[in-house]
C-alpha cells in the first residue's frame, strides 16, 4: 500500500499546492488535516473495504450498499470509481513525462542547456505540435505509450509483479531522496545566477516554513491541504476500498494503514518539501516559483541540477531521478485500475483482459484532451474538479456512513478485528464528530467562500463570491471578459498599455503583451500576456492605451471557457456513464437472486 | 530563514521521521498471522 500512496503526489504535487497557498499558510492546515482527516479516513476506508470483501464486494458502489442498504449511497460509491479513471487519465500524462525525460536523459537532450532552456524545454514539450526528439506529436505518443504499459500490465496480472519490484525501487527512490534533500537544504545561494537576487534556497524553505495563522480561517486552503491530504494518500478515491476488500478478515489493518500512511508522509514533508522548492528557489528565484507553480516544476528545474554533476553522474542521477519517479507513479496508476476492473469482474463477469483494456480506452479517451490542451487549462480542471474536490465529497459520505449509518461503534469493531495496534481511544470521537464537521466545514466554505475570504463582511450580509469558491468556478466568476466559447473578437482582459505585439515565426500566433512601461531605469511590468491563434487583424500597436474589454484583435477565436466547459461535460458523461452501469449492475443481482 | 520557520521544519520533520520508524518497526516486529484463514469460512 505504501507503493501506491508513495507516488508522485509527493514529489511534484506537494510542492505546487504549497507555493500556490501561500507556503507557510498551506503547512500548518495540511498537518492538521492529516492527523484530523487523513488519519481518522485511513482507517475508515481499510475497515470499508475489508468489510465489503466478506460480503465479496470490491467496488464502492457495492460496499457502501453492503453497509446501508440504500440505493443513495450505492449510486455515491460511483465516486470511487469515477474518480480513479479521471485522475488516472491526466495522472498518467505527468507519468509520461517522468517516461519521456528519462529518453531525453539517456540521449543528453540537457547537455549544456541553461537553467532557461531548460525551463523552455518542457513548454516546448507539452506544446503537442512542437517535437523535442523528432517523434511527431512526442507529448501525446510518450502518453499513450505510458497509457499502454499501464493497461498491458493491468491485464497480465503484473500488478502484483510491479509490487514486488517497488519493494526494491521505493528504498531506492527514498534513499535517493534523502540525498536530494539533504542538497535542496543545503544548496542556499551558491548556485544563484548572476543577477539573481531571490534565487537562494533557503528562502524557499523559510516560504514554505515559515508559519502563517490567518491561513486558518481561509477554507480555501483548507480544501487546498486536504485535496492534497487525500490525493497523496489516495483517499476518498476508492482505491484503498478496493485494495482492502481482498484483505483476509483476520489480517491488521489498523496498523497498516498506519505504517502506509506516515510512510507517505514522510517521503511527502520531509522530502519532497525539501527537494524540488528550495533547489527551484535555488536556480530560479522565488518570484519565478511563485507565478510558475506547477506540476511541472521539478522537470523545469531538476534537470539542471544534475547538469552541473558532470556528464556521467548527471545522467546517471536524472536517469535515477526520473526513473524512481515514473516508477512511484506507475504503482499509483495501476491501483486505479483496479476498482474499474473489480466493479466489472464482480458485476459483469469480464474477464482481466477485457476489463484492464476497456480501462484503458476509457483513460485514453479521458485523458486525450488533458494532454493536446494542457496549455488551455483542462489539465487543471480535471485536478479541480477529479483530484479535489470529488475527494473531499466522497470522503465526506464515506465518514457518515461509517459513523452514522453503519454505526461508529460496529465500525471501531471492524477496526480492531485482528488488529496488531489499538488506535487510541482519542479517535473514536474524532472519527464520528470532528472528521465529517471537519470535512463539512472545508467542503461549505471552499462552496460559498466569499470575495477575498472576507468572511467578516460576508456574514454582515454582503456575501459576494470569490471567483475561487467552488460556486464562483461552476459559474466562471473569474472570466469577466471573452466569456462566449467562439467569439470573432479578443477582449482585452486587462487595462494598460501595449507593450508588445508580436507574431511568432511561423505566424500561428500573435503574442499581444499588456503592462506599465518602465520609466527611466524601471524595467517595464507585464500584466497580462496573450497568445492568440488564428488572428486575422490586430487593431492595437505598441504603445497603445487599451482598457479592460478593449478588442484587440479580430479572428477566430476559441476562448478559453470552451476547453473548461468541455472538460466538466467529459467528466459529467464520465460520471453519469458510471451512474447506468451501477445501476444495470443492480437490475443484474435482482434477476440473478430472483 | 527565519527561527520561527527553522523550529517548525525541525519539528515537523523530526516528528514524522520519528513516528514513520515506529511504525515501520512495528511492522516488522509483528509475526505473520497463522494460516489458513479464510474469512469465507466465517460467512
Amino acid at each position: 500500500m505504501a507503493g501506491n500512496a508513495v507516488g508522485l503526489g509527493n514529489f511534484l504535487r506537494f510542492p505546487v499546492q504549497a507555493i500556490q497557498n501561500g507556503g507557510g499558510a498551506f503547512i500548518i492546515p495540511y498537518l492538521i488535516s492529516f492527523v484530523l482527516l487523513g488519519m481518522p479516513l485511513l482507517w475508515i476506508e481499510w475497515s470499508m473495504g475489508r468489510f465489503g470483501g466478506t460480503k465479496r464486494n470490491h467496488s464502492t458502489p457495492f460496499i457502501l450498499d453492503s453497509m446501508t442498504h440504500r440505493p443513495f449511497w450505492k449510486y455515491f460509491g460511483v465516486f470511487g470509481i469515477f474518480t480513479n479513471i479521471a485522475v488516472a487519465a491526466y495522472y498518467c500524462y505527468i507519468e509520461s513525462w517522468t517516461m519521456s525525460y528519462v529518453y531525453h536523459s539517456v540521449i543528453q537532450t540537457f547537455s549544456g542547456m541553461d537553467q532557461n532552456q531548460v525551463a523552455a524545454f518542457f513548454g516546448n514539450y507539452v506544446d503537442i505540435y512542437s517535437s523535442t526528439s523528432g517523434i511527431p506529436f512526442e507529448a501525446v505518443f510518450f502518453y499513450i505509450l505510458c497509457l499502454l504499459l499501464n493497461t498491458w500490465i493491468l491485464s497480465k496480472g503484473l500488478s502484483g509483479g510491479v509490487e514486488k519490484t517497488a519493494k526494491i525501487g521505493m528504498p531506492l527512490l527514498i534513499l535517493f531522496g534523502i540525498f536530494l534533500a539533504v542538497r535542496g537544504i543545503t544548496l542556499g545561494d551558491s548556485s544563484a545566477p548572476a543577477g539573481c537576487t531571490d534565487c537562494d534556497a533557503s528562502l524557499g524553505l523559510n516560504f514554505l516554513w515559515e508559519p502563517q495563522y490567518s491561513a486558518l480561517t481561509d477554507p480555501k486552503v483548507w480544501l487546498a491541504a486536504a485535496g492534497q491530504i487525500f490525493f497523496t494518500l489516495s483517499l476518498g478515491m476508492g482505491t484503498i476500498q478496493c485494495y482492502a476488500s481482498y484483505v483476509k478478515r483476520k489480517d491488521d489493518i489498523a496498523l497498516n494503514a498506519m505504517s502506509a500512511g506516515w510512510m507517505n508522509e514522510f517521503v511527502e514533508v520531509v522530502l519532497g518539501a525539501s527537494i524540488v522548492i528550495p533547489i527551484a528557489v535555488g536556480y530560479l528565484g522565488l518570484d519565478w516559483v511563485k507565478n510558475n507553480a506547477g506540476f511541472a516544476m521539478a522537470f523545469q528545474t531538476m534537470p539542471f541540477l544534475f547538469g552541473q554533476w558532470g556528464a556521467f553522474m548527471g545522467t546517471l542521477s536524472s536517469v535515477a531521478w526520473f526513473g524512481l519517479l515514473f516508477f512511484a507513479g506507475i504503482t499509483s496508476s495501476l491501483a486505479m485500475g483496479t476498482p474499474w476492473m473489480g466493479f466489472m469482474e464482480d458485476e459483469f463477469k469480464w474477464s482481466r483482459n477485457k476489463s484492464a483494456w476497456s480501462f484503458g480506452l476509457i483513460t485514453l479517451v479521458m485523458g486525450l484532451p488533458t494532454v493536446i490542451f494542457f496549455e488551455n487549462g483542462v489539465f487543471d480542471e480535471y485536478d479541480y474538479w477529479a483530484g479535489t474536490v470529488s475527494l473531499v465529497v466522497f470522503a465526506l459520505a464515506e465518514t457518515i456512513i461509517f459513523s452514522w449509518i453503519y454505526g461508529i461503534d460496529k465500525g471501531w469493531e471492524e477496526l480492531h478485528y485482528g488488529a496488531d495496534i489499538r488506535v487510541p481511544g482519542f479517535f473514536k470521537p474524532v472519527i464520528k464528530y470532528v472528521t465529517p464537521l471537519l470535512l463539512l466545514f472545508v467542503f461549505t466554505g471552499a462552496l460559498f467562500t466569499p470575495k477575498n475570504n472576507d468572511w467578516k463582511t460576508a456574514l454582515q450580509g454582503n456575501w459576494e463570491l470569490d471567483p475561487s469558491s467552488i460556486v464562483g468556478k461552476i459559474t466562471h466568476k473569474g472570466i469577466k471578459w471573452n466569456r462566449s466559447w467562439f467569439s470573432d473578437g479578443f477582449e482585452s482582459e486587462a487595462s494598460g498599455t501595449v507593450l508588445k505585439v508580436q507574431n511568432s515565426t511561423d505566424t500561428k500566433w500573435t503574442e499581444i503583451q499588456i503592462g506599465k512601461p518602465g520609466i527611466e531605469n524601471e524595467e517595464a511590468v507585464v500584466l497580462k500576456t496573450f497568445r492568440l491563434k488564428n488572428v486575422q487583424e490586430v487593431l492595437v500597436k505598441a504603445g497603445d492605451v487599451v482598457l479592460e474589454g478593449q478588442i484587440l484583435a479580430h479572428g477566430d477565436f476559441i476562448n478559453p471557457r470552451f476547453y473548461l466547459d468541455g472538460a466538466r461535460i467529459l467528466l459529467s458523461l464520465l460520471f453519469i456513464g458510471l451512474a447506468v452501469l451501477v445501476y444495470s449492475a443492480t437490475v443484474r443481482r435482482t434477476k440473478l437472486s430472483n | 530563514m527565519s527561527v520561527t520557520a527553522f523550529i517548525l521544519m525541525v519539528l515537523v520533520q523530526g516528528t514524522v521521521t520519528i513516528l514513520t520508524g515506529y511504525f515501520f518497526w512495528r511492522v516488522l516486529r509483528t509475526p505473520p498471522k497463522a494460516e489458513p484463514d479464510s474469512y469465507e469460512n466465517e460467512l
